[in-house]
C-alpha cells in the first residue's frame, strides 16, 4: 500500500514540477522581453520608419518591418490557404477510397513540414532568381507561403478526419455531389480552419530565414509587391547585432511587438472561433 | 409475394479490405413495406443497406460485384448517375447529424442543391416535411435556430424530414433509434409505420421488439449471408433455420 502511495506522489511531483518549467520559462521569456523593451517603447516605434540615425540610436520606428511582417503573415497565408483547402478536401473526399495514394501525398506533406525554413528560403530565391524577381515583399510572400503550405495542409487534414463520416453519409445520401458534400464539410471545420490560419499566421510572422533572402530589408514602408520589405525578426536580428545599447533595446521593444501582435492575432482567432461554432454538432 | 419488388439485389457480392462481407445476396425488397434486416452485430447488415444507395462506393478498398436492381435499374451500371440514385433513397443514420447549419436550412438543403430556388416553394416544402414528421409545432418558431440546439429525438426528426423533403421512394433507416429514448424511439416507430403508405422502407436494426412492431418482412443475416427471409411472424415466431431459431430464441420464449 505504502508503495502505491509513494509512486503516486513521486509521478504527481513530477508533473507538478515539470509544469511550473514550462509554465515559468514562457513567464521568464515574456518578462525579459518586457522588462527589457518597455523601457525603450515608445509610440515613435509603432508610428515610425527608422530616421537617419536610427541605426546609431536617433529617432525612428519600426512601422515599416509590423507593416511589412502583417503583409508577408497575412498575404503567405490568404495564399497558402487558398492552395491548402483544395488539397485536404481532395485527399479526404475525392481519392479516400484509394487510401495508398491519399497516404503518400499526406507523406510528402509531413516531409515538407519538417524542412528546416532555411529551405524554403533557398527555394523560393531560386524561384525568384528564375521568375526574374528581386528581392521584394513579393519574394518573401512566396517563400513564408511554401512554408506555411505543409502547415496549413496537415491541419486542415487533421480537422477533416474529425468530421463523422456519417455527416457525409448524410449530405451523399441526400444527393449531394462531393463538391456539396465538401462544402458543407467545410462549414463544419470553420473553427478548425481559423485554427489553421492562426498557427500558419503565427509561424509566418515569427520566421527569418525563409524572408532572409527573398523580403530584402528596407527602411521604406513597403509601398509595392516588387520593392524589398522589412520584417520584424530580421529588424530583431539586426538591432540585435549592433553594438549601440540604444539600438540593441530597441531590438526588444520590436520583440515585444512581435509578440503582442501574435498575441491579438490568437485572441482575435479565439473569438472568431467561438462565435463560427454555432452549428458545430 | 404478392407486392413487386421495389429493390431487387441479385447475387452481390461484397468485399472491404480482402474480407468477404456480403456473400452471394439475393433478395426481393418489397414496395411500400416495411423490411427489417436482423443480424448479430457485425453480420453485415449495415454494408448491406448501404449497398442500397451506393454509400459503399467511397469506403477504402471495397469491391462490389453482383447488380442492385432499383425500379428495374442497375444502380452499379456505371452509366448511372449516382446522385440520382441516392436521391430516391433518405438515409437516417444510427445518431443524427444535423448539417452545420439552422433547422430551416437542414430541410431545405436537399431541395436547394437539386435546384429549388424560391422561397414560398421552400417554405412549404419545410413546413410540409417538419409536420409529416411531427416537429412543425415544436419548432415553428424557431426556424432560424441552429439544429444542434434541438434534443437529440428531435434531431433525428429532422434528419427523417430533411431525408423526406428530396422526394425519395425509399427509406433506410440504419439502427435508427439505437441513440434515442423509449419515447423518442416510439416517435419515430410510429412514423416508419404511417410513412410506409407512401414510401418502401428498410430498417437495420437489433432490436426484435422494434423489428416485430414495426415491418411486415423480415431478413435474417449471418456471417454475410441471408439465412432467412418472411413475414415478420414468421420469421420471428416460426422460423425455418436453425440459426434463425437460435438467435430469437430469447424472443419467443
Amino acid at each position: 500500500m505504502i508503495k502505491r502511495k509513494l509512486e503516486e506522489l513521486f509521478f504527481k511531483t513530477l508533473m507538478v514540477l515539470a509544469t511550473i518549467v514550462v509554465t515559468g520559462s514562457f513567464f521568464l521569456i515574456v518578462g525579459t522581453i518586457f522588462s527589457k523593451g518597455i523601457p525603450y517603447m515608445n509610440l515613435d516605434m509603432i508610428t515610425k520608419t527608422p530616421g537617419g540615425g536610427f541605426y546609431i540610436g536617433k529617432e525612428g520606428g519600426v512601422l515599416n518591418a509590423i507593416i511589412g511582417s502583417l503583409y508577408i503573415a497575412g498575404g503567405a497565408t490568404i495564399l497558402g490557404l487558398i492552395i491548402s483547402i483544395p488539397v485536404a478536401i481532395y485527399i479526404n473526399m475525392y481519392i479516400d477510397g484509394k487510401r495508398f495514394t491519399s497516404n503518400i501525398i499526406r507523406l510528402a506533406f509531413d516531409v515538407l513540414f519538417g524542412i528546416p525554413s532555411i529551405v524554403y528560403g533557398a527555394f523560393g530565391f531560386l524561384i525568384m532568381v528564375y521568375f526574374g524577381i528581386r528581392a521584394s515583399l513579393l519574394g518573401g510572400i512566396i517563400a513564408v507561403t511554401l512554408l506555411v503550405i505543409p502547415i496549413l495542409v496537415r491541419t486542415l487534414d487533421e480537422v477533416i478526419r474529425t468530421v463523422p463520416r456519417e455527416l457525409r453519409d448524410a449530405t451523399l445520401s441526400l444527393g449531394a455531389t462531393r463538391w456539396e458534400t465538401a462544402k458543407v464539410v467545410l462549414r463544419q471545420i470553420r473553427p478548425g480552419i481559423f485554427t489553421a490560419i492562426l498557427l500558419s499566421f503565427g509561424r509566418g510572422i515569427g520566421d527569418v530565414a525563409s524572408v532572409l533572402f527573398t523580403a530584402g530589408f528596407s527602411d521604406n514602408m513597403p509601398t509595392s509587391l516588387h520593392e524589398p520589405a522589412a520584417t520584424l525578426p530580421l529588424a530583431i536580428f539586426f538591432q540585435l547585432g549592433s553594438p549601440v545599447e540604444e539600438v540593441q533595446g530597441r531590438a526588444y521593444a520590436s520583440a515585444l511587438i512581435l509578440t503582442i501582435v501574435v498575441l491579438i492575432i490568437t485572441v482575435l482567432s479565439e473569438l472568431l472561433i467561438k462565435k463560427f461554432s454555432k452549428h458545430k454538432i | 409475394m404478392t407486392t413487386s419488388p421495389h429493390i431487387s439485389v441479385q447475387n452481390l457480392n461484397v468485399h472491404i479490405e480482402n474480407q468477404h462481407i456480403l456473400k452471394d445476396i439475393s433478395i426481393n425488397i418489397p414496395n411500400k413495406k416495411v423490411t427489417s434486416i436482423i443480424g448479430p452485430s457485425g453480420c453485415g447488415k449495415t454494408t448491406l443497406l448501404k449497398s442500397f444507395n451506393r454509400l459503399l462506393d467511397d469506403i477504402p478498398n471495397v469491391k462490389i460485384d453482383g447488380k442492385v436492381l432499383v425500379d428495374g435499374e442497375n444502380i452499379y451500371d456505371p452509366s448511372v448517375e449516382v446522385t440520382h440514385i441516392r436521391k430516391k433513397m433518405g438515409l437516417l443514420s444510427q445518431r443524427p447529424y444535423p448539417l452545420p447549419m439552422s433547422i430551416y436550412d437542414n430541410v431545405a438543403y436537399g431541395p436547394r442543391i437539386h435546384g429549388i430556388r424560391k422561397k414560398n416553394e421552400l417554405d412549404e416544402l419545410v413546413e410540409l416535411q417538419l409536420k409529416a414528421t411531427g416537429l412543425w409545432n415544436e419548432v415553428k418558431d424557431r426556424l432560424n435556430a441552429s439544429a444542434t440546439r434541438l434534443s437529440i429525438g428531435q434531431q433525428q426528426r429532422l434528419c427523417l424530414a430533411r431525408g423526406l423533403a428530396v422526394g425519395p421512394e425509399i427509406i433506410l433507416g440504419d439502427e435508427s433509434t439505437s441513440a434515442l429514448d423509449p419515447v423518442s424511439t416510439n416517435i419515430i416507430e410510429d412514423l416508419f409505420i404511417n410513412l410506409k403508405q407512401k414510401y418502401t422502407i428498410v430498417l437495420v436494426t437489433h432490436i426484435l421488439r422494434q423489428a416485430r412492431r414495426v415491418s411486415d418482412y423480415i431478413i435474417f443475416v449471418y456471417m454475410g449471408r441471408i439465412i432467412e427471409f418472411g413475414p415478420t411472424e414468421d420469421v420471428l415466431l416460426n422460423p425455418k433455420e436453425e440459426l434463425t431459431k437460435e438467435y430469437v430464441k430469447g424472443f419467443i420464449s
